[in-house]
Formats: C-alpha cells, structure tokens, sequence
C-alpha cells in the first residue's frame, strides 16, 4: 500500500477519529440486525431444504426439458461470478491506478467478492445432480487411470474460478491484517482474542510495512489480469460451442463488462443501507457514490454496445440460425426476459449521463437493484433462450424453472447476506489503515505554523 | 533479529519529527531500533532505508513454476491417457494456456504470501510497543545496553518526542 495523498478526499478526520469511528461498527448488534440474520437464515433454510429434496428426487425435480439442460443453476453461477468481479476491480485496478475514492469502500467490495465466489461456486456443483461426486471435477490419481479433460472450457472454468476464489479470499485477509492489529487495540472480551489471533502479531514495524507493502501490490498485479481471465472464461464455456447465440468471439469482453457492470450494482446495493447502519457516512460519501455511478455507466454503455453489436453480427453475418435465434430472443416465447434485461441494463442506467442522479443515493440504490434483475435476466436469455432454439425445429423446447430452482436461487442470496451480515459484524468494512493512508501523517512543521 | 529486548522507547505524533530522530539516531552509528508506524509511509521508510523487499522474488519464482507446473500438468496428463477428444491433438498447447496462466496467479500469489510471512518471520523485531502505534502515533525503540540509554532517551527526546520510556 504505496501512499497515495489526496487531501480533499473526505473531510480530514484524525487518525484516531477513523479508528474510534470505524471500530464501533464492531460494537454489539442491533435488534434489526438480528432481524435482517434471522429472515436471510429462514430463506437460507428453504433453499437448502428445495436442495436436500432435490438430491432426495433426482434432477427431474429442477425444470429441465430437452434440449434446454441448462437452467437458472448456470444462469445464477454466471451471475454470482460476475457480482464478484467489481470487488478485484476496485480493490486491485483502482490500486494500482492509484485511485484515492477506492479506500473507503474496497473492503465492502472485496468481501462481497469472496462471499459472492463462495456463492457461484456451489451452483456447478447443484447443477450436475450428485454433488458427492463434485471432485471429479478436479484432476487427482484414480483406480480408472483417466484424467479430465484439460481441452474442455467447463475444466478451465474449475481452474479459473477456484484460482480466483483463492486469490481474492488472500487478498481481502492481507488488507484486513493491520486493521486488525488497530482494532485488537480497542477490543475486549472474545472479539480481543479474535483480532490478537487474526491480526497475526502485527505491529506495524518498519520491516513488516517493508514487505507487506511490496506483498500488497504484487498480490493486486495478480489479482488484475485474474479478474479479466475469469469472466472470460466463463464466457467460453459458451462461446467454445456452436450454438447460434453463444458462439461469439465478443462474448469474453462482453462478460467481463457484463461482470464488472453488476458487480458495481451489488456493491451500491450494499453499501448503501450499510454506510447509514454503520453511520459511515462521513468516509463513505456522495462522491464516492458518484464514481461508482460512472463505472455504472461506463459499463452499461459497453453492455449496451455489445448487446446491439451482437444483433448487428446476426444481421450482418447472413446465416439464417444466428437471425432466427436473435428474432426469437426479441420476440419469441421468452421476449419478456429480453426485454426485461435491455431495459434494465441498456436503457434505464441512461439517467446516470444525469449529475443529480448520480449524486442521489436513493436514486442509484432503486438503479442498482434494476441493474442486478437485469444482469440475472442477461445470463438467463443467453443461455436458457438459445438452447430453447438451438439447431433443429423439432428438436426446440420451452424451459420453465421449477419451485425447487426458484428456492434454491433464493437461498443463494439467503447464503451470500448471510455471509456478507456476519463479516460486516465482526471485521472492519471500511479500511482503517488505506483510509488513514490518504490523510498526509501531521507534520511539526505545519502544526506550530 | 535482535536478541537484546531492553532499551528506549519513544512516541511521536509529527511524522517529520520521527523521520529526524531515525536520521539522527543513525548518524550516531545507532543501526538496531525499529520503528512502528499506523500507516506505510515514504519519509519514514525513506529514513529508515531498507532496501526493496525481498518478496517479489518470491512472486516471480511462483508465477514461473506455476506456469511450467500448468503445462507439465495438462501435457502429461494427456499423454499418460491419449484420447482423441473433438479432434484436436493429444497434447494440444493452446487450451493448455488457460489452466497453464490460472496456475501462473495460484502459485504467485501463494509464494508472495510464503515470501511475505518468511521474511516477516525472519526480520522480526522484538522489543517494547504500544497499542497507540496502530492507531495515530509512531514509535521508536532503540535496542541498546544500560549504559547507552540515557543517550539515546536524550537523543529521542531533542528529536521532538511526545513520550520517552527506558524499557529493561
């Protein structure tokens, strides 16, 4: 964490004014809060429930019909891993651009991203039926001698997405380590015990900032091009085929937009009931909401491109699978996710070109929201909408998802809340040490001037 | 590290008053003090002068055998049961780049954390602390014999220190 000065960031709190402040979002939980625990462990209960009735019957019980056997468990992956993204975005690019706003809200985005990876990487395993037999996705000596197979896009997605759910996850314990150690300080009881054993012995010495500084910045030279190759990845398990819709060589930075553009959503969706819970208002302010808005915009308007691009391409390519899935996809029977997905995504974050929306937190909450419905609706036309219409007419199906999936999909968030409630509880979500570090350490100098 | 614990611990609130007391204290031949700081900062680490850490050596010695450990797995996996899969060769490098680049981010950034903690481990430096140094004050403790530290506590506390303490 090289220092980055930016004096008119937030109005100048003193080193000791950010820990006292920051730390008392640690301080006992709030009746609400064990409300808001108890309702997301209710849904979380139904979803696991819809889960354990689904391993008791089979996956007949989800909504597969031929030749749509992919559902809303890989759309809901696809969206998970997605939501993660603008937290490696944030907490690593903006790093190493040397983006001052990122520091108060980086630990919320890089949390989110860990516990939104914990929460994708369950859907692949819900969505092959037998989850026991989920580490044959993972090459290991066997009785049979064989080996998966390194040539499968569904393989590079193991690789990419575990990679990513490792490096984010030692990421985010890496920037909590000297936050720890000041909170150790103004601990007591079991949650002293907690941060003396999770701040690793950390003192701040000169020869711990000598490494730890150096670590930092290679773990976010890594995480940077980690975080592009894993969207893209994922948008390969599609484009490697050759069904009209999915094989796209625009699909991987189409995802990757896709994946910071809802991630970005997730992270106004949560910071902005958190920022007033935790009375942070004064670290998190409108201006960092404002940058979000732009990155909001930026994204959405890629989004948008690419949607349009991909309706050019089937025009322009001439190949009359590609219009016909396209036509269907705008007028078919699931017109009404298409549309729901082009107006939440492509039209409604227009109103970001407007400063006052974007300096409305209100307003950008409600967008959020709508960018999040939107970007599951994406993942569902692209997969759900063209296998319905793959290849032969005979052969096309009509896809409804089941009780058990919309349970199981619910539990999701139920699992992802749940994660994100006990972390913002027990850990510090805004950065003690990289907010201090943008304050400039007072000077004798200026002091007695 | 330093094997000695007692000496002289000093406090400062001014970042360019503790950035003086380090250049002094080394202009004096005093080498073995260790400072705490709430934050990284370049003037401290500038006065202090440690060189570049060690730790990106470690990164780059993972991301390479990452990356050989990525194609020497796929590749001999393929070849140890050869089966013709979609036409493509047995041993095909291309697909093998994808799971040979996620091994290159694993491995670097597992031996930048070993590299972080080894080195961490090996410079630590024992001696007095305050909980205050993680949150708005700097500390100084300098390592020395008894017969050196009123010396050094008046070296400290010329330097602008807010709190000097003779720790045995």
């Amino acid at each position: 964490m090289a220092t980055i000065a930016r004096e008119d960031q937030i109005t100048r709190p003193t080193y000791q004014e950010i820990t006292r402040d920051i730390t008392a979002t640690l301080g006992r939980p709030s009746r609400g809060y064990y409300v808001l625990l108890g309702f997301v462990l209710v849904v979380l209960a139904i979803g696991a429930a819809a889960l354990l009735y689904q391993i008791r019957f089979g996956l007949g019980v989800a909504g597969y019909t031929p030749p749509v056997m992919w559902g809303v468990y890989i759309t809901t992956f696809v969206f998970w891993v997605g939501i993660a993204h603008s937290g490696t975005l944030i907490s690593a690019i903006l790093y190493l651009f040397r983006s001052a706003w990122r520091t108060s809200v980086y630990r919320t985005a890089e949390a989110m991203t860990v516990f939104a990876v914990m929460t994708a990487g369950l859907f692949p395993v819900i969505h092959v039926g037998r989850l026991w037999y989920a580490y044959w996705l993972f090459p290991y000596p066997n009785q049979r001698q064989l080996w998966v197979n390194f040539k499968s896009p569904l393989l590079w997605d193991v690789f990419a997405v575990s990679t990513y759910f490792t490096v984010s996850t030692l990421f985010l314990i890496v920037g909590l380590v000297p936050d720890l150690a000041a909170v150790r300080e103004k601990a007591t009881g079991w949650r002293r015990k907690l941060y003396e054993i999770t701040s690793l012995g950390w003192r701040g010495t000169d020869q711990q900032w000598r490494h730890y500084t150096r670590a930092y910045l290679y773990l976010a030279a890594l995480a940077a091009p980690l975080v592009l190759s894993v969207h893209s990845v994922v948008s390969w398990d599609f484009a490697m085929s050759i069904v009209p819709g999915w094989h796209a060589t625009i699909f991987a930075p189409y995802f990757v937009a896709g994946a910071i553009y809802s991630g970005v959503a997730m992270v106004v969706t949560l910071l902005v009931p958190l920022r007033k819970v935790f009375r942070v208002q004064r670290y998190i302010t409108v201006e960092h909401f404002e940058n979000l808005a732009k990155l909001l915009l930026l994204t959405g308007l890629i989004v948008g491109y690419a949607y349009a691009v991909e309706y050019f391409m089937a025009w322009y390519s001439g190949s009359p699978y590609e219009r016909a899935a396209f036509w269907n996809r705008a007028f078919g029977d699931y017109w009404w996710a298409t549309w729901t997905m082009i107006l939440c995504n492509g039209v409604l974050p227009l109103i970001l070109f407007f400063r006052k929306v974007r300096q409305s937190i209100p307003a950008l909450f409600v967008l959020s929201l709508f960018v999040n419905l939107g970007m599951w609706f994406e993942r569902f036309v692209i997969i759900v909408v063209s296998l319905s219409f793959e290849y032969e007419p005979y052969a096309m199906g009509h896809y409804t998802p089941s009780w058990v999936e919309w349970a199981i999909l619910a539990g999701s968030f139920a699992w992802f809340f749940m994660w994100f409630l006990l972390f913002a509880k027990n850990f510090p979500t805004v950065s003690i040490t990289e907010v201090k570090e943008i304050i400039p350490m007072p000077r004798k100098q200026r002091a007695h001037s | 590290m330093s094997t000695m614990t007692g000496g002289v611990l000093a406090s400062y609130r001014f970042v360019d008053a503790a950035s003086g007391a380090i250049r002094t204290l080394k202009a004096e031949g005093i080498r073995d003090f260790t400072v705490y700081t709430p934050v990284p900062n370049v003037e401290i680490a500038q006065a202090v002068g440690h060189r570049v850490s060690p730790v990106r050596l470690w990164t780059l010695l993972g991301g390479l055998l990452g990356c050989a450990s990525g194609f020497a797995l796929t590749l001999w996996m393929s070849f140890d049961w050869p089966l013709v899969v979609g036409g493509k060769p047995i041993g095909s490098v291309i697909p093998y780049v994808v799971i040979a680049f996620e091994l290159t981010i694993l491995f670097g950034a597992g031996a930048t954390i070993l590299g972080l903690i080894f080195h961490s481990w090996r410079n630590r430096q024992m001696g007095a602390y305050e909980g205050r140094f993680t949150d708005d004050h700097i500390g100084i403790f300098v390592r020395c014999p008894t017969e050196r530290r009123a010396e050094v506590e008046a070296l400290l506390r010329a330097a602008g220190a807010e709190e000097v303490r003779v720790e045995s």
